[in-house]
């Protein structure tokens, strides 16, 4: 019999339209398969198997009944995971954090009452860096998540459980959030496919909110095609998000095409650019080579690669180091240990306010707080705030011009490295924040930016980034698929993640405990 | 520009509203100051004349029709406060003896 959890998410539809599996069993599937892996990956903070097999039950009588199937989404009765800061009504949303422990959502966030009129099934919610802040997912107050490619590497940050429930086969599908990289970065390193879409392209209602003119929403999944039906189902205007655009979500993103050829096809006379400065110092050189082989490729289909220049690329990191502090301190103010989270002071309610956001805060998230705090104090505000707000605007005019002069998209790498070792940045921050040096950029322009996998170096996935204008996902979607199409016959494109089954051996040792080991060395 | 001394980390965390042990106010003083030295590339741009970018989508004020629709329930609210009682939620005294008021 077929392992259900190694189908694509559109094998599942086509499946279940057949009335070959259920839904219910294509959910216990995939909760066996999260809940054996758990132990050794820490991937998920919380797989609700009751309220999973109600959804799919639900979504097995809607696929039965005679009017049901023909026009339902194609996620109807697909298993999907959500990051645990997406807000799920009657669930825990931690976000990684004590502060939140403890706390149940009293309402669903705009993407999770979409995934259910669409009829998706949510197995349970995924581990992260503290409220998304990290490259690496060693800053959960929930312990860190293994890489299934190699137990004693990171699986990037801060969506790492969400990359690796998709990359291990716990999940088709999954959500995460993107501030600086923190969807693109985790799936070049799981060897996995996600996208951050442009900035207002779906609601951030019921998402616990790190950096607002920053965040957004994006699937993960293990094909492009996928990761589109992702997209559509959650995408879209909504009016409890003052920032989500009335810009319509194409249909088509539902009908990429299904053959190689034609997807390869739609690569010719495409225009692409290669921004120059995306090769970092620090950049490993056999993730390079894997980027150059990809441009060969994609000009080998029929497009053009022309090496282009974005010159403020090197103001990006410490221009993000600003504003994302700065709007996190700002947005975390409300953990205030009055209206829900753990309360760890009560004498009076400073004393309360310094105790529960000292002690409940981990000190990635501190260190965060201080710097934007620092950064929005009197008399530093014009120097560091609006100084980054405007390198801000030179940064966004980069890709304009850029954009402008007529390229489709840009070609560049996800990540400078490949997954590192638990514990190899965690005691210098600006070489951990180095790590979405080629991301960032991305978010301080708003833009859409997938990553795709394009090969192995020393046995660990590398990521191709395709960064388009504002409102291109579609377009990148299919040059993406046409890259997918190019490389399929590719060795390493069907190859599991090599320590997978290592993983469902409750022998071994857990993240943490791999991570306090390799420390000791 | 002169990097933050330990009376400076003091007085931000004490804006944080964040309380630190000595331990975290020492390490947070030499990570951040380390930092700060990264934002000092931003000088060496121009920038007198540049706008500056707060959002990137051009958004327009979006108004809404003024329809009263329905808040979440008291009690489910209350239901994620450490205190409550008779419908609000109980805070910490604002004036203690002890902080002077």
């Amino acid at each position: 019999m077929t392992d259900l959890t190694r189908l694509l998410a559109h094998e599942m539809t086509d499946r279940l339209r057949a009335g070959e599996i259920t839904s219910r069993a294509l959910t216990e599937a995939h909760l066996d398969a999260a809940e054996a892996g758990n132990h050794a990956l820490n991937a998920w903070l919380t797989i609700d198997r009751e309220r999973a097999l109600v959804e799919a039950d639900a979504a097995d009588v809607r696929l039965a009944s005679p009017v049901g199937a023909a026009d339902a989404h194609p996620l109807l009765g697909v298993p999907v995971a959500l990051k645990d800061l997406v807000s799920v009504k009657g669930g825990q949303c931690t976000a990684g954090s004590r502060i939140l422990e403890g706390y149940l959502a009293p309402y669903d966030a705009h993407i999770t009452e979409r995934l259910r009129a669409v009829g998706a099934v949510i197995l349970g919610k995924t581990n992260m860096d503290e409220f998304a802040m990290g490259s690496s997912n060693e800053h959960s107050a929930y312990g860190p998540v293994a890489n299934p490619w190699d137990l004693e590497t990171v699986p990037g940050g801060s969506s790492g459980g969400s990359a690796v429930a998709v990359a291990a086969y716990h999940a088709p599908l999954s959500i995460g959030t993107d501030t600086g990289g923190s969807i693109r970065q985790p799936a070049a390193l799981t060897g996995i496919v996600g996208i951050k879409p442009t900035y207002g392209r779906v609601s951030r209602y019921g998402i616990v909110a790190f950096a607002s003119s920053l965040d957004q929403i994006g699937p993960f999944a293990r094909d492009v095609r996928d990761a589109a039906a992702l997209l559509h189902a959650v995408a879209g205007r909504d009016e409890r998000d003052s920032t989500s655009a009335s810009v319509p979500v194409p249909d088509e993103l539902l009908h990429l095409p299904a053959s190689d050829d034609e997807a390869a096809a739609g690569l010719r006379g495409k225009r692409l650019g290669l921004p120059r400065e995306y090769f970092v110092a620090g950049m490993d050189p056999d993730s390079r080579r894997r980027i150059e082989e990809s441009v060969a490729a994609l000009e080998g289909a029929g497009a053009t690669v022309e090496e282009v220049s974005l010159p403020h690329t090197d103001y990006g990191l410490a221009t993000y180091y600003i504003v994302a502090p700065a709007e996190a301190s700002a947005n975390l103010a409300r953990y205030d240990g009055v209206r829900f989270g753990p309360r760890l002071g009560d004498s009076d309610v400073l004393r309360n306010y310094l105790a529960t956001r000292g002690r409940g805060f981990g000190p990635e998230v501190k260190r965060r707080i201080m710097l934007g705090t620092y950064a929005l104090s009197a008399g530093y505000y014009d120097a560091f705030y609006v100084k980054a707000q405007k390198v801000r605007t030179l940064i966004k005019r980069d890709f304009d011009d850029l954009f402008e002069r007529g390229f489709d998209a840009l070609v560049a790498p996800t990540s400078p490295t490949t997954a590192f070792q638990f514990g190899a940045k965690m005691a210098d921050p600006v070489a951990m924040y180095l790590s979405d040096a080629c991301t960032l950029p991305v978010n301080m322009a708003g833009l859409p930016g997938i990553s795709i996998p394009c090969g192995l170096s020393e046995g660990m996935p590398v990521g191709l980034q395709l960064i388009g204008p504002a409102w291109s996902e579609l377009e990148l979607f299919r040059l993406s698929r046409g890259f997918e199409a190019l490389t399929s016959a590719a060795q390493w494109r069907g190859q599991e993640p090599t320590q997978l089954d290592l993983t469902t051996d409750p022998a071994q040792p857990t993240p943490a405990e791999r991570a306090q080991a390799l420390a000791q060395h | 520009m002169p990097g933050l001394s330990r009376s400076d980390v003091e007085h931000v965390a004490h804006l944080a509203r964040l309380g630190l042990t000595d331990d975290e106010l020492g390490r947070l003083q030499g990570q951040l100051n380390h930092i700060l030295d990264q934002y000092t590339k931003l000088a060496e741009l121009d920038t007198d004349s540049i706008a500056p970018t707060a959002q990137t989508i051009e958004l327009e004020n979006i108004l809404r029709e003024d329809v009263v629709t329905p808040s979440l329930p008291v009690e489910e609210i209350l239901r994620n406060a450490p205190d409550a009682a008779g419908g609000y939620i109980v805070s910490p005294p604002i004036l203690s003896d002890e902080s002077g008021g």
